[in-house]
């Protein structure tokens, strides 16, 4: 419930239109679904056999042009491109990662987000929302797996990252990347159930993996889960992530602005009645 | 100076129109060299802008999906409301602590704050993606309230509002609006209540933009107090650019002031550099607490290290100095290299933070095309000349008409 206050704390303070008092109050009262959890998507990489399968899904999922055949050592997502695989040679052979974006819990672009274009629905998918976005671009600015990329070529820019298939969601039971890969090396389900999963196959063969959930905590907790036969920065995995989540960190800012908006006025009047008559005593000064 | 404007005093509608439209001619000399240069600027400017909203915010730009805020951002809009920072605290010493002595210059200041939020949060709109929905966070159902930007253009908005009030009996002066000038003065001191208290809150705000990009900017600039950084330094950001501004404009436009401010003007420059010397001093000493706290040592031996002493020795430690010297000297001279110096810093450090240590470690870095200093340049000149604009006909600089109370 924090993140309502502040934001109706925040409205309040930064608008003065007390008129939106009473619609703030109206949008944060339908909350009752307590019990709705944040689907997620786990990634074994010991399984994943660097298909690139998921990326031509994607592509044709999301009417992107299709990867193309060369592959360059480690590519990155780009507005072409929502997902892509790299290949990395590490002590435990070749080994490879698939990066999208990871839709955290608690969103950073969605925190920076000033028309809530970028969203994080109740199901857990992040959604960019084209209607909304007035492309400043503050989303890429704040995201710590820097997510989202942004149509620089275009008069009608979009800004493209992986949306979890939320479309293809309503008429289908996985994202077009789970669904189509061959070798089980990605599951989709609720959070939680993916977190005892990725548990479960780590206790069963220690030998396989390291003991670490990649996206249980980074950042605040992902929708994305990794497992991984080798430490995670040998995968070009940023492993100095903070555990809290990124919107924390404006926080404080953000509840000091009612505060500054009560007192800073009221000093100021204060400032101004005290001193009120000082250039009276000036001219006196100066007559003397 | 001129006549008509005094004499002018609301009349029939038509005659209002035709006294606007004179207003609107050129006057003066047409080819001056500030003209010669500028034109072309802003033309090709223009072009670029067209070329801009045609083919994408790529075609005349460098910014790449690492770096998606560049020059338009780091300069114009971080930069450029800093440098506006003179307009709160000139009105917070007149109209808060009753400091007389500085009245004469509270208008220019305004006008300049005014213009430089205009157009340089106008310059945001140049480098928005979308900018036809920059209208969703103000009405429509889109409040993203829990977005530090979000609070900072809501602040970009209303304060504009707030300086447009307090500049606005100079427009009824203008128009010879007498009673509309007494009903916009008196609204004056809540104009700038709240124009303060919407200051303190955005150029902090512009440095609170940056908290979320933890990890991304260079340890040396980043902490969890660069809004703090951000509100100290704006103090005196805004008074060089005061004392910068105000000592072009006495040379350019000596025949608006009167001999008596002409004579105050360095006084309050004298005074001025006195109380930039104090903010500086504040601002090293929390630059120093931080650096100290965070314990980056070891960065200073590396390039970005010399970079950051350069920064906060050779322009901050050494115009607070210089600062220092000019004001027991009554060193004018000095004061003003003083005040550019202190402006260098200021430009130093705002794209240190959002464009120079942003993505420090990236093997291609980001450096702004040619045609991003071109659009820059031009929303430079257009103010210079809106401003120019402004000040030949309104009573900013000059006194005000004789039918003004000057007891207020």
């Amino acid at each position: 419930m924090g993140l309502q206050r502040r934001s109706f704390l925040k409205l309040l303070g930064a608008t003065g239109l007390t008129l939106a008092i009473g619609e703030t109050t109206h949008a944060s009262s339908p909350n009752i679904e307590e019990d709705a959890e944040f689907n997620g998507i786990l990634y074994d990489s010991t399984r994943c056999v660097g298909c690139r399968t998921c990326e031509y899904e994607c592509a044709t999922a999301h009417q992107l042009p299709e990867p193309s055949d060369k592959i360059a050592a480690v590519r990155k997502t780009d507005e072409t491109c929502n997902t892509v695989v790299n290949t990395f040679q590490t002590e435990k052979g070749e080994v490879y990662v698939k990066r999208q974006c990871m839709h955290c819990n608690e969103p950073a672009c969605a925190a920076a987000c000033l028309t809530k274009a970028m969203h994080k629905t109740k199901s857990g998918p992040v959604t960019w929302d084209g209607d909304k976005c007035m492309g400043c671009r503050y989303c890429m600015v704040s995201c710590p797996f820097d997510s989202p990329k942004f149509e620089y070529h275009s008069a009608n820019p979009k800004i493209q990252k992986c949306d979890m298939c939320a479309e293809r969601m309503k008429t289908e039971k996985s994202p077009a990347c789970v669904f189509n890969c061959p070798n089980d090396a990605l599951k989709y389900g609720k959070r939680r159930d993916l977190i005892k999963e990725a548990r479960r196959r780590i206790y069963e063969k220690p030998e396989l993996y390291v003991d670490h959930i990649y996206g249980e905590h980074e950042a605040g907790g992902t929708g994305w889960l990794y497992l991984s036969p080798v430490p995670f920065e040998q995968l070009g995995m940023n492993t100095s992530l903070q555990q809290s989540s990124y919107p924390e960190l404006t926080k404080g800012f953000l509840y000091s602005v009612p505060s500054v908006f009560v007192l800073v006025p009221t000093l100021l009047l204060g400032i101004h009645q005290a001193t009120k008559n000082n250039h009276l005593n000036q001219e006196e000064e100066d007559e003397k | 100076m001129k006549n008509n404007t005094q004499t002018l005093n609301l009349p029939n509608d038509q005659s209002t129109w035709r006294f606007l439209l004179s207003e609107m001619k050129p006057r003066g000399k047409f080819l001056t060299p500030f003209n010669i240069i500028s034109i072309p600027i802003i033309l090709l400017g223009l072009g670029l802008i067209i070329i801009r909203f045609i083919k994408g915010i790529g075609s005349i730009t460098n910014l790449t999906q690492d770096t998606p805020w560049g020059l338009w951002i780091g300069f114009d809009v971080v930069t450029g409301v800093a440098f506006a920072g003179g307009a709160y605290v000139i009105t917070f010493m007149v109209y808060i602590l009753n400091l007389k002595n500085y009245h004469s210059i509270v208008r220019v200041t305004v006008l300049n704050g005014f213009l430089a939020y205009v157009f340089y949060a106008g310059a945001l709109l140049l480098d928005l993606g979308r900018p036809w929905h920059v209208i969703n966070p103000v009405i429509g159902n889109s409040f993203g309230t829990s977005s530090v930007l979000f609070l900072v253009a809501w602040h970009f908005l209303l304060y504009m509002v707030a300086e447009l009030i307090e500049f606005s009996p100079a427009i009824a002066e203008w128009l010879g609006a007498k009673r509309a000038r007494k009903i916009l003065s008196g609204m004056t001191l809540a104009a700038v209540i709240f124009g303060i208290t919407l200051s303190t809150l955005h150029q902090s705000g512009l440095g609170a933009l940056f908290l979320m990009a933890k990890g991304k900017i260079h340890p040396l600039w980043y902490s969890e107090f660069i809004p703090i950084m951000f509100f100290v330094s704006s103090t005196f950001a805004g008074l060089s650019m005061v004392i910068f501004e105000g000592s072009i404009s006495h040379k350019v436009f000596s025949d608006q002031i009167s001999e008596k401010n002409h004579h105050a003007q360095n006084g309050i420059i004298h005074k001025l550099s006195k109380i930039c010397a104090g903010a500086m001093f504040a601002y090293f000493f929390l630059q120093l607490l931080v650096f100290i706290h965070e314990q980056h040592w070891g960065l200073l031996t590396t390039g970005m290290g010399y970079w950051y002493l350069l920064e906060m020795i050779g322009f901050v430690l050494i115009p607070m100095i210089l600062f220092i010297i000019s004001y027991r000297t009554f060193n004018i001279t000095l004061t003003r290299v003083a005040a550019v110096m202190t402006m260098i810093g200021v430009i130093l450090n705002r794209l240190n933070v959002a464009v120079i240590g942003f993505k420090w470690e990236m093997a291609i870095r980001y450096v702004p095309s040619w045609m991003e200093f071109i659009v820059t340049l031009a929303v430079i000149f257009t103010e210079i000349w809106i401003f120019r604009w402004v000040i030949t006909r309104m009573p900013v600089l000059r006194d005000s008409p004789s039918w003004v109370n000057k007891n207020e």
